[in-house]
């Protein structure tokens, strides 16, 4: 199956029917696209406090969590950043929507039905931290629903503060936060090394606030509605509802909206056949090409939410989740993928640009028939050697997806280096660009 | 007051000054790259860690207060 | 007493530009990750930056003799202010403006840690700049240099540094560019079945 990657990937909120309502979903996603007017019917026009700093206690309540993979406490962001701008005078708030994960659809697929909630966000979180300057950073040109969007609240006086639109380069760290604040600057999207942080120093040297298109979303529900609202669905520690992008075998990728807290067998299925002869699922991966597989017969029990998937090495990220059929050869789509990875290293630390292009061959290696005795021992060298020792978190992330393949797929590692493989299916399954980045321009 | 030993590993171009000045601390990976005890300096050390810092010739070495 | 400072500084000048010709070929092997045979790495820095001071210090010493001697009026002021000397306008010009670049560089490296690192770097790379004027400088106001075993001393500088340049300038043209580093590290390690 090839991944029709520019195609617009189809949307639900999880789980249907009259579970759906006793969720209290859908919240972010309208069934269909929604303009200013259908925006403006639902939720009534954008909901200044008037004053900086009045959103912060509300978030805080709410337990908002960032949506872009770090599941950053975002009242904690809002905080830091108004008071470095108390300090300095200037502040800049940035609503990230580069999707920089090629799994990852959800940003796109938001930004495309309900661009006006995240663009409400946008000017919320603005007025709270006391922003002068807004920026939107885009994964491709802006859709014709985000510039109609902007073009509508134009007309209507919605947005305070003009918003700037930059687009990123197709680059895996291009949505890293000092990536992005390099390139709004009109540098390359390249990572720097922190500190300070860009909370502190950003944009232009100003305290930047960068939040992911959809925490910004639920940010401007919260503003409306209370955090009480936002903490009726979801867990106690991990309260709200998050976007996913699920991969399941024999189906097109589909956006899903879900409760956190929601088992994970709910939106990836049981692992078993679909009874009508499709394969069932071998092993689950989640959080995306820095996130953990994890093998089914642990996954019975495991929920949507971090307390749940810490205890399994893993953790949420930006909500991809895919259950591998059982007819193919996971070493193949591990090695396929962290050959990515590697080759989208920023090339800046000599840890990184030196391990993540041997450890992907070494993969290659296990992948094929047969391999050399110390090809493993050097994976787990190379692992031990880059982890932690960049300026990003590039190769730590790395190291997470090959440390948990190579644990869940040993036995098939066993099988290879006998020169059998149980694949019958070749095609590739987990999505990735074509090519590789080899000038300056490809990361502006 | 502790400190603690960074190394920035953009600036950082492999000298390997670092470690020959203060082998407690830094040793050099198979690339030539400095892996740093991230744990506080010893206050035995702190003159060696200076050193080690001045000495880089990419100024990648910090000594940080933590 | 006059003869002693007037000998005192064309020694002191010839010995600052052997050690200036030290100082820079020790700057190229630093960024080259070079070594001195049976030395630790902290060697060559650590040269580097102590041949520097040292180079400074014949020079003043060059200066001020060159200034006490009293058959020609040099000012003082003229040793960092160039072509404001009655004598040898020119050649001593270039000497004051070799020693300025000289100063910045060593400023700049002594609070290295609190600058820009791109201005640190550029200054840094005024050394290119600097070695040439003063050699022009040493050429020009002194007749010893300018035959018998003296000129074939700063000739054999002359040479060392276009061959360390060389080598560098040849590094430089080699270097692969940050966004093609990630490939050449893969077309090394591409296992092939």
């Amino acid at each position: 199956m090839t991944t029709a990657l520019n195609m617009p990937v189809p949307h639900e909120s999880a789980p249907g029917g009259a579970a759906r309502q006793a969720a209290g979903l859908p919240r972010l996603l309208p069934a269909a696209p929604e303009d200013l007017r259908a925006h403006l019917a639902r939720y009534g026009p954008t909901p200044y406090r008037g004053q900086p700093g009045a959103l912060v206690a509300d978030v805080e309540t709410s337990g908002l969590t960032g949506r872009g993979g770090a599941a950053f406490p975002v009242y904690r962001k809002l905080a830091a950043v108004a008071r470095a701008g108390a300090r300095q005078g200037r502040t800049v708030v940035v609503a990230n929507g580069a999707e920089s994960e090629p799994a990852s659809r959800k940003d796109e697929c938001l930004l495309r039905v309900a661009p006006n909630l995240v663009l409400d966000g946008l000017q919320l979180a603005a007025e709270t931290v006391g922003a002068t300057e807004v920026h939107l950073y885009l994964h491709r040109a802006p859709g014709p629903e985000i510039l109609r969007a902007l073009a509508e609240r134009g007309v209507r006086g919605l947005d305070r503060l003009a918003v700037t639109i930059t687009q990123a380069p197709p680059r895996f760290l291009a949505g890293q936060e000092t990536a992005v604040v390099n390139r709004l600057g009109g540098g390359p999207a390249l990572p720097t090394f922190q500190p300070p942080r860009v909370s502190e120093r950003g944009l232009g040297s100003a305290p930047t606030l960068i939040q992911n298109a959809e925490t910004l979303a639920h940010l401007a529900l919260i503003a409306r509605y209370g955090p009480r609202w936002f903490r009726a669905v979801g867990t106690a520690t991990e309260p709200g509802s998050m976007l996913t992008t699920i991969y399941r075998p024999r189906a097109r990728p589909l956006v899903v909206e879900a409760e956190i807290g929601t088992p994970l067998r709910t939106l990836l299925g049981d692992g078993d056949g679909d009874g009508a002869g499709g394969p069932g699922a071998q092993a689950w991966l989640v959080g995306g090409y820095h996130g953990t597989w994890l093998p089914l017969r642990d996954a019975a029990g495991i929920t949507l939410d971090n307390a749940s998937l810490r205890r399994f090495g893993a953790a949420a990220g930006a909500g991809v989740l895919a259950a591998l059929p059982s007819d193919r050869c996971g070493l193949a789509e591990v090695a396929r993928v962290v050959g990515y990875l590697a080759a989208e290293s920023a090339g800046q630390c000599g840890p990184c640009l030196n391990g993540l292009p041997r450890i992907a061959a070494g993969l290659a290696e296990l992948a094929g028939r047969g391999h050399r005795r110390q090809t493993r021992a050097d994976l787990e060298r190379w692992s031990g050697l880059v982890e932690g020792r960049g300026a990003c978190h590039h190769p730590d992330g790395t190291v997470r997806f090959v440390r948990s393949a190579l644990t869940v797929f040993g036995p098939e590692i066993h099988r290879h280096a006998r020169g059998q493989c149980s694949a019958t299916d070749r095609a590739p399954f987990l999505p990735l660009p074509q090519g590789m980045p080899t000038s300056e321009e490809d990361w502006t | 007051m502790a400190e603690t030993l960074r190394v920035n590993p953009i600036t950082c171009a492999g000298h390997g000054v670092c470690a020959e000045l203060l082998p407690e601390l830094v040793t050099l990976d198979e690339w030539g790259y400095p892996i740093v005890d991230p744990g506080p300096v010893p206050p035995a050390l702190d003159r060696g860690a200076r050193r080690a810092v001045a000495g880089c010739p990419a100024l990648a070495l910090k000594l940080l207060r933590s | 007493m006059n003869t002693a400072f007037w000998y005192a500084s064309r020694a002191t000048g010839i010995v600052a530009l052997l050690l200036l010709t030290a100082v820079l070929v020790l700057g190229i092997l630093v960024n080259r990750q070079g070594r001195l045979p049976g030395l630790p790495r902290f060697a060559v820095t650590d040269l580097h930056r102590n041949l520097s001071l040292l180079s400074v210090a014949f020079i003043v010493i060059h200066v001020l003799t060159a200034v006490l001697d009293t058959y020609v009026h040099i000012p003082l002021i003229s040793a960092v202010i160039p072509f404001t000397s009655g004598y040898e306008r020119l050649w001593l010009g270039l000497g004051a403006v070799s020693l300025d670049i000289m100063l910045a560089m060593i400023v700049t490296s002594l609070l290295r840690g609190r600058l820009n690192r791109i201005l640190w770097r550029a200054i840094h790379l005024l050394a290119y700049a600097s070695w040439p004027v003063a050699f022009v400088h040493c050429i020009g106001s002194s007749t010893d240099l300018q035959q018998g075993w003296m000129l074939g001393l700063a000739v054999g500088c002359a040479m060392i540094i276009a061959a360390a340049v060389v080598w560098r300038l040849a590094h430089a043209a080699r270097q692969v560019p940050r966004a093609g580093r990630v490939a050449a590290v893969f077309s090394r390690h591409t296992v092939t079945r």
